[in-house]
């Protein structure tokens, strides 16, 4: 029987009042150790609550970046409606809670010497989690790569991607075709690519009305698809002859090559288009810490225990975000920042002997698709009781109502953006 | 004192997911529940703005008949209708408690200074009398919602639901509201968010515009 927070207490009592010598670091509480692998918004909310929590952890964020850019909002910054400094944040607010940040690229995580190495150092820890993000896969698209993607941005991992892609659609001369090759699933943010469109479509109605956006979709749905389409219809012509937004869907139009020489794509049904701005979004696995250190399966994604996010494969590690499999919970940075918490409270139990708790999860994503039309879904997530998953619970979640009122989808984009300050400031802050 | 609007169980969802067998006797504790609401509501229920509201230090039974109002549509919602539906009454009622014990901070914002002295004149004779303390939260009371120091926009948002019928207005406020804008103006509501806004020390000179059947009027 695990030792719970009682029996802590007593035996802890019990060695002080007998002064003991050479008192084993455990009863000390010297000896828990959390590495945290990557410092996005899960895993910056798992270190910052593990520390809410309990203060006597020691808690080490492994992070290569000293500034993270999210990737969430970043699509208002392709439209010039947000600047780029205004979705980067530091790591002083996870440091003013007492966890160490050490701007390192970790190069394995090693589950049975419970040891993470970097570049240029170890780290030893009692519990592990990884929150990676996700691995662009560039060889899944013939003559695409990370040199390519200087030329053909994904602008799928927030910074300079997404300065890079901005740049483009403000040089490209109005007439242009700004492609969006939306990738297959599972990916980050599945509603990503189509705010994209909508948030560049709202730029180029502005300033270079002859343009238009073209979505060559490896997928036949996506997304809160018919809220994108009515909005489409609303603010952008969609399904008119001049509509600043077209949809193309698979798996025919899934675009298999990219030739960075004359911009041009290539689709599965062999069809080449060419672009005057080409945003190639590629097919996604875990991040490649996580998939070379083994913690992947062969899906490319990371098998978890649903309670705690153990892996699977490697006790001792957890993996949470985009890179973990959690059946109902999409890719998106508020299931990272749900999971974060419900892993921090996990590893707290474990490390001070008590049994883990039960969760729960939640998850929300706003979609802004013009001035004040924004649009969501929302769900609140259980385990299963036998364990094996994490379920939506019936008759709540949901996506906005079709035929909105306009106060109401202005009111989402006010509440838009106050998820956005807020999941920041509780992920970061 | 606020109705329990209903006791309508939301227990569906969570028994058609096992939640209520042994296994499960425990649930999530009021923590792990509240710690979902952070990322729109602030870590620990203290939101940066700017428009949905802070929930921390809110009265626990105000708290959860929100919340049921949001399940059954007695008070419109954009999206809070779909994540309210989410949570059984009996894991609404320890949130509640978990959100009454934490410390408000009221909003950083913006606000029209010259008009707070007017709108602390306004809500001394309007509000007060129900919203006591200037509408600042009083955790060792029953039966407050918190105004001063709340997110502006979503005053707005629920004065403009309160106005048209999208929430149920009591009749005692909608009296007293009707009062308000008929003696000074449309305007005088932006006058009290400001004083909200201004979060400003605040003592009641007693007098307020009371109608004898007002008192009659518990909603």
């Amino acid at each position: 029987m695990s030792m719970n927070r009682r029996n802590f207490v007593k035996t802890t009592g019990t060695v002080a009042a007998i002064g003991a010598i050479g008192l084993p670091n455990i009863v000390l509480g010297q000896d828990k150790k959390v590495v945290v692998v990557g410092g996005g918004t899960g895993g910056a909310t798992a270190a910052k609550y593990i520390k809410m929590a309990d203060a006597s952890i020691d808690v080490t964020v492994i992070e290569p970046n000293k500034e993270y850019y999210t990737c969430y909002l970043s699509n208002e910054v392709l439209s010039g409606k947000r600047s780029l400094d205004s979705i980067k944040h530091g790591y002083d607010g996870l440091k003013g809670h007492g966890v160490n940040v050490v701007h390192e690229k970790a190069t394995s995580i090693d589950g049975e010497k419970k040891v993470v190495k970097t570049e240029s150092g170890e780290y030893a820890f009692d519990r592990c989690i990884v929150s990676p993000g996700v691995s662009m896969l560039y060889d899944k698209i013939e003559g695409y790569s990370k040199e390519a993607s200087q030329k053909i941005p994904h602008a799928w991992k927030a910074g300079e991607q997404t300065k890079l892609l901005r740049g483009q659609l403000e040089a490209m001369d109005d007439g242009g075709v700004v492609v969006i090759a939306a990738p297959p699933n599972p990916f980050r943010c599945p509603p990503g690519p189509y705010e994209r469109a909508s948030q560049i479509a709202m730029y180029l109605k502005e300033a270079k009305p002859k343009s238009k956006v073209l979505i060559l979709d490896s997928k036949q749905k996506f997304s809160k698809q018919a809220l994108f389409t009515q909005g489409w219809e609303r603010l952008y012509g969609f399904g008119t002859e001049n509509s600043l937004i077209e949809w193309q869907p698979g798996p025919d139009a899934g675009v298999v090559s990219v030739n960075a020489d004359d911009m041009s794509v290539e689709t599965s049904f062999g069809d080449s288009v060419k672009g005057a701005v080409l945003n190639v979004i590629p097919p996604q696995s875990a991040g490649k810490i996580a998939v070379d250190s083994g913690l992947a399966d062969d899906s490319g994604w990371c098998p978890v225990d649903k309670k705690s996010f153990e892996s699977t494969l490697m006790p001792g590690v957890h993996v949470i975000g985009d890179a973990c499999i959690a059946t109902a919970m999409p890719k998106s940075g508020y299931s990272a920042n749900s999971q974060g918490k419900v892993a921090a409270a996990a590893v707290v139990s474990l490390l001070n002997g008590e049994d883990v708790g039960t969760p729960s999860y939640v998850n929300t994503c706003y979609s802004i698709i013009g001035k004040d039309y924004g649009i969501s879904v929302a769900a609140v997530y259980r385990l299963s009781e036998d364990g094996s998953t994490i379920a939506g619970v019936e008759g709540a979640g949901g996506l906005t109502p079709m035929d909105a009122e306009p106060f109401a989808l202005a009111r989402e984009v006010q509440y838009a953006y106050s998820w956005y300050n807020n999941i920041v400031h509780d992920s970061f802050g | 004192m606020a109705m329990r609007k209903s006791k309508l169980a939301l227990v569906g969802g969570a028994l058609a997911l096992g939640l209520s067998s042994g296994a499960f006797a425990e649930g999530p504790t009021a923590k792990m529940l509240a710690d979902t609401c952070a990322g729109c509501h602030g870590t620990n229920g203290n939101s940066v703005g700017p428009a949905s509201p802070s929930i921390a230090a809110m009265d626990p039974i105000v708290f959860v008949d929100t919340m049921i109002a949001f399940q059954n549509g007695d008070t419109y919602s954009t999206i809070m209708d779909r994540i309210a539906k989410g949570y059984t009454e009996d894991e609404l009622e320890q949130m509640g408690e978990f959100f009454h014990k934490q410390d408000f901070v009221p909003a950083e914002q913006e606000f029209d200074q010259s008009l707070v002295d007017e709108g602390a004149k306004l809500h001394d004779k309007y509000c007060e009398k129900c919203h006591v303390e200037g509408g600042k939260p009083v955790p060792d009371e029953e039966d407050y919602y918190i105004l001063a120091g709340q997110w502006t926009p979503y005053l707005e948002f629920a004065m403009s639901d309160f106005q048209n019928d999208r929430r149920i207005l009591p009749k005692k406020m909608g009296k007293k509201l009707n009062r308000m804008i008929e003696d000074k103006g449309e305007d005088s509501v932006k006058a009290l968010y400001a004083f909200y806004a201004a979060y400003a020390d605040f003592a009641s000179s007693g007098d307020d515009d009371d109608d004898d059947d007002d008192d009659d009027e518990k909603d």
